[in-house]
């Protein structure tokens, strides 16, 4: 398989000049794929970093806005169904960004304020405060988390293109660089094979008129020996045709 | 799309009831016209099929741009999870009050896994 396994070309100088510039090209393309994974992988790492850093912080606000939350429900009572049945518009939306990295366009999430607080009257009998804390808390929570899906997104798309990019990688390394190669000995080996061949042919050639030449000398030289000395008839000899019609 | 992406996405959050009065509190929650949430309570009486229904719809709603989820509720429906694979929505699980949240059974760090030596995982 790993021998014939090669391009299907008429081995000619022409297809030797184009599949060494197509050679050119597929490694020129590896290098440069080869230092996209690179950067992409060095970007997926600090991503990777940052998301575990994240995840840790994120566990310590989540704790804080449970707890008060829970103070704020100490306070206040039962505040769960006026807060639940009162819910309209999101004041709290997010924006998605593109951002490039080697021309991946990864998305990122952005957190604004999108028209007041729904939940402005809530706990104006008592516990005002500390709903107004929980509230906080849970905005500082919601950044973060803000924060940590768009590093997951860019994970996630990074990991896929990485991996298409490694692909890629590889099958040029190990299949198309490989195929060409093969091509170009191929192409070598037979158009060498044809120059021995035409040189044996010349050789033959050559062989050939000497023999033909000596048969002739062979020949003039017995004839010369029976007394004819006539040369064979040069145009130059002053020679005058017979007249054929007038005479 | 488009449009849905220049009024700004909205957070999605499935849990107990006390994430989600805190987030809803925090303003991310939204009735749409079909007088439908983007929260959605889970008690010990939801069933399972409703997580797993509830989630995949906001899969689909274009409106959504993250899902906050809890954790114990995800363990739930981790096959649906696990199964999407697209980078938006991003699906974020939060550690709930009364579970602490373990690392090792997020879907993303488990990917991360493999990646990186334990000791990255404190």
């Amino acid at each position: 398989m790993s021998e014939k396994d090669r391009l299907n070309v008429f081995p000619s100088r022409m297809s030797l000049a184009i599949m060494k510039a197509r050679l050119k090209g597929a490694q020129k393309g590896h290098s440069l794929l080869k230092k996209k994974a690179d950067a992409l992988t060095l970007r997926f790492r600090s991503i990777l970093r940052n998301i575990i850093e994240t995840k840790t912080e994120v566990g310590e606000v989540m704790k804080q806005a449970q707890f008060s939350l829970a103070e704020a429900k100490f306070t206040c009572g039962d505040i769960s169904h006026v807060i639940l049945q009162n819910v309209t518009k999101a004041s709290v939306k997010v924006k998605s960004k593109k951002e490039n990295v080697v021309g991946v366009s990864l998305p990122l999430f952005e957190p604004y304020q999108d028209g007041g607080d729904t939940y402005e009257l809530t706990g104006l009998a008592r516990g005002g405060q500390q709903i107004d804390k929980a509230k906080k808390s849970y905005g500082r929570a919601i950044t973060l988390l803000v924060e940590l899906a768009s590093l997951q997104t860019s994970f996630i798309t990074l990991d896929e293109v990485i991996k298409v990019t490694n692909r890629r990688v590889n099958a040029i390394e190990h299949v198309i660089i490989p195929r060409l190669e093969r091509t170009l000995v191929y192409i070598v080996s037979e158009l060498d094979e044809r120059d021995r061949e035409e040189f044996y042919r010349l050789k033959k050639v050559q062989e050939k008129k000497k023999k033909i030449r000596a048969a002739e000398e062979l020949l003039k030289k017995k004839r010369q020996e029976a007394g004819d000395h006539s040369e064979a008839a040069s145009i130059f000899d002053n020679f005058k045709d017979p007249e054929i019609l007038f005479d | 799309m488009a449009i849905a992406a220049a009024r700004g996405k909205l957070i999605a959050v499935i849990g107990d009831e006390d994430t989600c009065i805190g987030f809803v509190l925090g303003g991310v929650g939204e009735m749409n016209k079909n007088r439908n949430p983007n929260f959605m309570v889970v008690d010990k009486n939801t069933s399972i099929g409703e997580i797993e229904e509830t989630f995949r719809g906001y899969l689909k709603r274009d409106d959504i741009g993250i899902i906050l989820i809890n954790q114990n509720v995800a363990e739930m429906i981790r096959h649906v999870i696990d199964s999407h694979d697209l980078p938006i929505p991003a699906v974020l699980e939060i550690p709930s009050k009364d579970s602490p949240y373990d690392p090792s059974k997020d879907s993303i760090l488990r990917r991360a896994k493999g990646m990186f030596s334990a000791e990255d995982f404190r």
